[in-house]
């Protein structure tokens, strides 16, 4: 099956490692080491303190569904999911790799990187125990 | 400050497909449709109102020189998505009251339907968060279905329950003349029509129209002077929700939070309220919604709207008698106006008499803007009728 296009995401100073990791294959995932939050999307300055202390963590990579759908009307149809990462933020992405139809609310799912249109790769997730 | 600010001008666009029309003669049609409701003229206008739908760089500055209005001493920009208006017309009532204008006017308009869809939506250059959606192809769709699916989750809303909301507004539009879809549908049709997003079928999804609407608010002593029902605003507040850093629920809305500040404002209960116009981009906004409003509790939107009980003359709570979002009117893709239009014709008595709420003393307007699991704002107002 021919996959979904991925747009590239626009690149500014502030989080161009998240998405230089995400090229190499790994999650990042910001914190605060003032107030000790992790939180998404990432930035420069902690949303629940504001502290300029927030450092980038290699994140598990693992994760649940939160909330999904599947654009089927799409030219591709394509899974858009809301997934609770391990280390507590939601973080919008798509679920790919699988069935569709299997998908629902709370399935474990680990992170997976798939290319996008002349830019790095982007982390998308697949359920636990789908074929690497 | 005290008092209360009045609408005293509504009009809703009557276009549906504007092929003919630029989105700035929208606006300007609208806003001489609401003036002459009111029984005002342009040169009464001391403060303009309008959110980004307004066409150009500075589109408040821009329509207040198309409609030639030159006496103006306060602007409003206020972008909160579709429910812009029902925020803008709140912040004119608090503008009146505090004195920094007499006669406020609320426009919106748009083209979304026959205007170039690429230009629809702002720019969103340096938005912070784009990088973090725009990969994973998110849309309006997608962002509404997932507050479906996790609604439905949580709370075990059914298919059936969310149908009844599309046959309540179909009950309605049928006796609207401009209503783009007229006819009754059943819970079967709904629940039959073809999958767009699970759990969200087509018929669950709101129009895509062109037009717009206009709103006059004055405060007491203008309106007294005009030879139209007086309708204060009793209660209005807005409030707004985001990610909050990845924390935030898509089973709830800012309405929560509006609601909650817009009834203490007016001191009145939910069973005082006779009318609820609920904005309605698809079936479940307004389940969720009601919730939110605090018709029922949080997860039981889905029993509370069926079996017809928002349709007018059966059911415990009349919502959007017009048709609203689904099947009457949803231009430039912001359904505000119309529902703060029909909350208006409703509490004057105006409103069809096939839907017209009898002694509809007491109506609550609800607009939620922008994407109900991301981002947006939400308003509530409550219009009461004095003379
Ligand atoms: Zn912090």
């Amino acid at each position: 099956m021919s996959e979904r296009k991925v747009p590239a995401p626009e690149l500014n100073p502030e989080i161009e490692a998240y998405f230089a990791a995400a090229d190499e294959g790994r999650l990042l995932i910001k914190a605060c080491t003032n107030c000790g939050e992790a939180f998404h999307y990432p930035r420069a300055l902690c949303p629940f303190c504001r502290s300029e202390r927030t450092e980038w963590r290699e994140a598990s990579g693992k994760g649940e569904i939160y909330s999904f759908t599947v654009l089927r009307r799409a030219p591709i149809p394509y899974a858009v999911a809301s997934v609770q990462l391990a280390e507590g933020p939601r973080m919008i992405t798509n679920i790919v790799d699988c069935d569709f139809d299997s998908l629902r609310c709370g399935l474990p799912v680990r992170v997976v990187f798939k290319p996008s249109e002349s830019g790095p790769a982007v982390p998308m997730f697949t359920p636990e125990g789908e074929p690497a | 400050m005290s008092g209360y600010a009045y609408i005293v001008g509504a009009f809703e666009h009557p276009t549906r497909r504007a092929e003919d029309k630029s989105v700035a003669q929208i606006h300007g049609e609208s806003a001489k449709g609401a003036l002459a409701d009111a029984g005002l003229s342009f040169d009464d206008v001391d403060a303009y109102f309008v959110a980004r739908d307004g066409p150009g760089v500075l589109g408040g500055i821009g329509m207040a020189e198309y409609m030639g209005l030159t006496h103006l001493r306060h602007l409003d920009n206020t972008e909160t998505g579709g429910s812009a208006p029902l925020v803008m017309a709140g912040h004119a009532a608090r503008a009146i009251l505090s004195g920094r204008c007499r006669v406020a006017l609320v426009t919106m308009g748009g083209k979304s339907l026959t205007g170039d869809p690429k230009r629809m939506m702002p720019d969103q250059y340096g938005a912070p968060e784009l990088p973090f959606e725009a990969p994973y192809g998110i849309n309006t769709h997608a962002i509404y279905a997932m507050a479906a699916q996790r609604h439905i989750h949580e709370f075990g809303t059914t298919r059936e329950q969310m149908s009844w909301v599309k046959v309540a507004a179909s009950h309605h539009a049928q006796h609207n003349p401009n209503a783009v879809l007229p006819k009754v549908v059943t819970v079967e049709e709904v629940s039959e029509s073809p999958m767009i997003a699970d759990p969200l079928r087509r018929l669950d999804c709101c129009l895509n129209t062109d037009g717009g609407g206009a709103i006059v608010v004055v405060g007491e002593e203008i309106a007294r002077s005009l030879n139209r029902p007086m309708i204060r605003i009793r209660g209005a507040a807005e409030a707004l929700k985001h990610q909050d850093g990845g924390r935030s629920g898509f089973t709830w809305t800012a309405g929560r939070d509006s609601a909650a500040r817009a009834f203490a404002e007016a001191g009145v209960t939910h069973a005082d309220i006779k009318y609820a116009s609920v904005y309605d981009s698809f079936t479940m906004t307004v389940i969720i919604t009601l919730e939110d409003l605090g018709f029922c509790e949080k997860g039981k939107g889905g029993a509370f709207v069926s079996d017809g009980n928002l349709i007018s003359g059966v059911g415990k709570l009349p919502v959007n008698t017009d048709g609203g979002g689904l099947c009457n009117n949803h231009p430039g893709g912001r359904g505000g106006i119309p529902k703060l239009v029909e909350a208006v014709r409703q509490v004057r008595g105006e409103a069809h008499p096939k839907v017209q709420v009898p002694n509809c003393d007491l109506v609550v307007a609800h607009g939620t803007g922008g994407f109900i699991t991301s981002r947006g704002g939400s308003c509530t107002m409550i219009l009461e009728r004095t003379r």
